[in-house]
């Protein structure tokens, strides 16, 4: 079977300077992957090459058997892909509910005047919409939050809400940008339960950055670990942890 | 005249208009450069440099130059007023709002302007009667000449405030980035006073320069240049101090042409079809480099 | 029938109403024919700032050059009815049509520039608009363009009114308003969600224009001649004015921001200079100490007493 997503030799250039050289990823349906690496290694710039933020300088990124480069960031996520951003990007003056509502945009069929004029199908994809939204909110733990505004949820809850409302979106491929990032240990276990669970209920593909060795351990099937910019090694968490480059990049010292 | 000749004066004239935009310009740049705000009101200092300048003539009945210098003074120290009481309040609000509180302040500076000078123009005494040169058929009057000399004395003394002097490196620092020019122990808040103090004696010293080159000067007279300048600031890449002296020129000789061989009531259109074309194709402007957000 | 239509039935009635009393007041002779104007020119800039809101207020595109719009489906519009002497529903449906045309043609290029930067370039778009009508022999020019027709009339601004306003809360209140109210919230992560930003952008953009096309129809049949300079960029912040008093990104308070600051004109017709002072305190203060407006993005049914006119939100305490 093809992979879902597959990087092929991508080169990201800021001026001068290489953030990402050749990259090579693969993501077999249904898998749940790590990538992982120092600061500064290109992690992020990574999703955003996959999500459309940043076009490739060269290479290729196919998904789903179909290129993905040159399309615009909404382009990518109708055909499947919703990410979670580092630096929270919710919209924040919204209610809980109005952010997830929003994501399911994509898959409305009325239309402009069937809206305006409350007629059609606007009546009951709403109610839809609202229902669906409500249950993804259950799911997080969020429903008795729906009508509180978003930047008004502590942190942890506002990382929860951008998954549930990248979820919404109704992705083949999801991909969390440090979803653990600020959370306490227990926040952060249930948090991977979470993911375990949306996996198989929503029948997911997960693509995880993260900074926290144990955690990706702990729920990755296979890693990968980036270091300026190069992908220095690949395989399973057992080799990874045993993997001399990574705990060079990782523990320094010499090597 | 024949064309060539034609041409020539409109070049001209298209400097001296185009000095005065650049003075007014340069206000905007440093301001914009330094808080990243549209500072609507600058053309209305302007407006109140000139109408300093036109009373330091008639009522303290100044020469040309202590009322220039007067006129700059006074006017920069209103910039100064006007940062700390409408701006500096919001340094850290959404910049829309900035942006509104900055249109409220322009509103405030032409009619209460209004309200205290009257909204009738007046005529600006003619005190600077000097012959003007006479270049081969090619006439610079007196007001002309005066226009070019005052620019580029303050252009120089504002390239050596901002290139070698502690205030100076200090402003460009804070342009830079406010957050580590602080941690160095710059005193921003004093750094933003300044430029507008800066930006608002230039901006003033334009404006006294148009009531000798037009005599004429009334409380709605900055909006237009206001705009205009802002153009020439975005023309030559806002936030750089050399772009706003070279959009300000080339501003005022496009509209020089224009209405010497178009007409001169698509002058205004033509510094506005200018702005959009640079927004459109190249809006970090003739001096910029291009920028993109992070995500 | 569901909540929302009963909610929209509620609002109707409510407005059929304060028409009742309004135009009962009117024929009464209760109400003179200067305050009779005003009321008629409160109801067209209601529409102004309700659509203007939609662009700044909803979609998050600071858009200075409304007064463009009003000018292009003013003059259209009076070109149909003065000569070619067709009614006055054509001239306003020909000229939103034609101010929607403009916005989304110059909508297209201009939203790709965001903040400031948009603000400054409709500003100018709206005045070349002006000085380009400015230059039209046919339309009279500078002069301005006589011998319309006194074809508004009270009934004809309100319904358009309401019907402005039916249509943008509808709008704002689906998935396609929320798309906009998403780019004003945070574009990268709109896009994130399938949102196709530049395409919400123009529709917002569009949509606005093409009512500010209508009320420039409605207001050039108030008068019997009307010339550009009505539509300069001053136009365009007094509009801004109403919206931002109301609050960006609140319906009532787009009306409750026009009806201030029109009847505030009118009963500061005669000191204007007084009156554009108070403006611009106002504005200050209200970025000092109400940045959002006097209703923020809150609406009228979010205060307990008119509560009952939404009921759509009965769980939300």
């Amino acid at each position: 079977m093809k992979p879902l997503l597959k990087a092929s030799h991508v080169v990201e250039m800021f001026g001068g300077l290489k953030a990402v050289s050749d990259f090579n990823v693969y993501l077999e349906q249904g898998e749940l992957i790590g990538l992982i690496g120092p600061n500064g290694a290109g992690k992020t710039t990574a999703f955003n090459l996959f999500t459309g933020v940043y076009q490739p300088t060269s290479g290729e990124i196919e998904f789903d058997g179909q290129s993905i480069v040159g399309l615009a960031p909404y382009q990518i996520t109708q055909r499947g892909i919703a990410r979670t951003f580092q630096n929270i990007r919710l919209f924040s003056e919204l209610s809980v509910l109005d952010n997830v509502k929003i994501a399911f945009h994509d898959h409305v069929k009325y239309g402009l005047l069937e809206a305006v004029l409350r007629v059609g199908r606007y009546t009951e994809e709403e109610r839809q919409i609202e229902r669906d939204s409500l249950e993804l909110l259950k799911i997080f733990h969020l429903k008795d939050k729906a009508y509180e505004t978003a930047k008004n949820l502590p942190y942890g809850a506002q990382r929860r809400l951008e998954i549930a409302r990248a979820l919404a979106a109704k992705p083949k491929l999801l991909l969390l940008d440090e979803p653990a990032a600020g959370m306490n240990p227990q926040e952060t276990q249930e948090l991977m339960e979470m993911i375990r669970w949306i996996r198989k209920e929503f029948n997911l593909t997960i693509l995880l950055i993260e900074h926290d060795m144990s955690l990706v351990m702990g729920i990755c099937e296979r890693i990968y670990v980036l270091e300026y910019g190069h992908i220095i090694a690949h395989g399973t968490p057992e080799e990874i942890q045993n993997n001399p480059e990574v705990i060079r990049a990782y523990l320094g010292g010499a090597s | 005249m024949d064309f060539g000749s034609h041409l020539i004066q409109q070049l001209i004239n298209g400097i001296s208009l185009g000095s005065v935009y650049a003075l007014i310009a340069l206000g905007y740049t440093m301001v914009y450069g330094i808080i990243k705000l549209i500072n609507f009101a600058h053309g209305d200092i302007y407006m109140v440099g000139a109408y300093v300048g036109f009373f330091a003539i008639t009522v303290a009945h100044m020469g040309i130059f202590p009322a220039l210098i007067v006129s700059m003074v006074v006017t920069g120290l209103l910039g100064m007023v006007v940062e700390r009481l409408a701006y500096k309040p919001l340094r850290h609000a959404p910049r829309i709002s900035v942006l509104i509180t900055a249109i409220g302040v322009s509103f405030f500076l032409e009619y209460g302007s209004m309200y205290f000078v009257s909204p009738t123009p007046r005529t600006f005494p003619r005190v600077f009667e000097t012959e003007g040169l006479t270049i081969a058929g090619f006439t610079v009057n007196g007001q002309q000449l005066l226009i070019f000399a005052i620019t580029l004395v303050l252009m120089v003394l504002l390239t050596y405030i901002v290139q070698y002097t502690k205030i100076g490196k200090a402003m460009r620092a804070v342009s830079f980035d406010t957050e580590t020019a602080q941690l160095m122990g710059i005193d921003a808040n004093r750094v933003i006073s300044v430029t507008f103090g800066i930006g608002s004696a230039l901006a003033a010293a334009g404006g006294v320069l148009v009531g000798v080159y037009y005599n004429s000067i009334d409380p709605l007279m900055g909006i237009m240049p206001g705009l205009k300048a802002f153009v020439a600031a975005v023309l030559g890449g806002i936030g750089i101090i050399p772009g706003a002296m070279a959009g300000g020129l080339i501003l005022g000789i496009i509209e020089a042409l224009v209405s010497g061989f178009i007409s001169s009531t698509f002058r205004d259109a033509a510094a506005f079809a200018i702005l959009i074309l640079v927004l459109l194709f190249k809006p970090s402007g003739l001096f910029g480099k291009n920028t993109q957000e992070k995500v | 029938m569901n909540i929302q239509r009963k909610n929209d039935l509620m609002y109707l009635v409510l407005g059929l109403v304060i028409f009742g009393i309004v135009y009962g007041l009117m024929e009464g002779g209760m109400i003179g024919s200067f305050w009779k104007l005003n009321i008629i020119i409160i109801c067209i800039n209601i529409i102004m700032s309700a659509s203007l809101n939609l662009i700044n207020g909803y979609t998050g595109q600071f858009s200075l050059g409304h007064a463009g719009f009003m000018a292009v489906g003013c003059y259209v519009s009076v070109i149909l009815t003065t000569n070619f002497h067709m009614p006055l529903i054509v001239g306003m449906l020909a000229g939103g049509a034609a101010a929607a045309l403009l916005g989304c043609l110059i909508g297209l290029p201009t939203l790709r520039l965001n903040g400031d930067y948009l603000a400054i370039a409709t500003l100018g778009l709206g005045e070349i608009i002006r000085i380009v009508i400015m230059n039209i022999n046919y339309v009279g020019g500078a002069a301005g363009f006589t011998g319309i027709p006194h074809l508004t009339t009270f009934p004809w601004v309100f319904f358009t009114m309401l019907v402005t306003l039916f249509f943008i809360k509808n709008f704002v209140n689906s998935t396609h308003g929320r798309a906009c109210i998403a780019i004003r919230e945070n574009e990268i992560a709109a896009g994130a969600m399938g949102i196709n930003t530049t395409k919400y952008k123009v529709m917002a953009f569009t949509i606005g224009a093409a009512f500010a096309g209508i009320a420039g129809a409605l207001f050039a049949h108030c008068f019997y001649i009307i010339n550009p300079s009505s539509f300069t960029f001053m136009a365009s912040f007094n509009y801004l004015i109403m919206v931002v008093l109301g609050g960006l990104g609140s319906l009532t308070g787009s009306v409750a921001g026009a009806f201030v600051v029109t009847a505030l004109s009118a009963a500061l017709a005669s000191w204007p200079e007084f009156r554009m002072i108070i403006y611009a305190l106002a504005l200050i203060l209200l970025m000092f100490y109400r940045p959002q407006g006097l209703f923020g993005y809150v609406e009228l049914t979010a205060f307990k007493p008119f509560r009952f006119l939404d009921r759509t939100k009965g769980g939300r305490e």
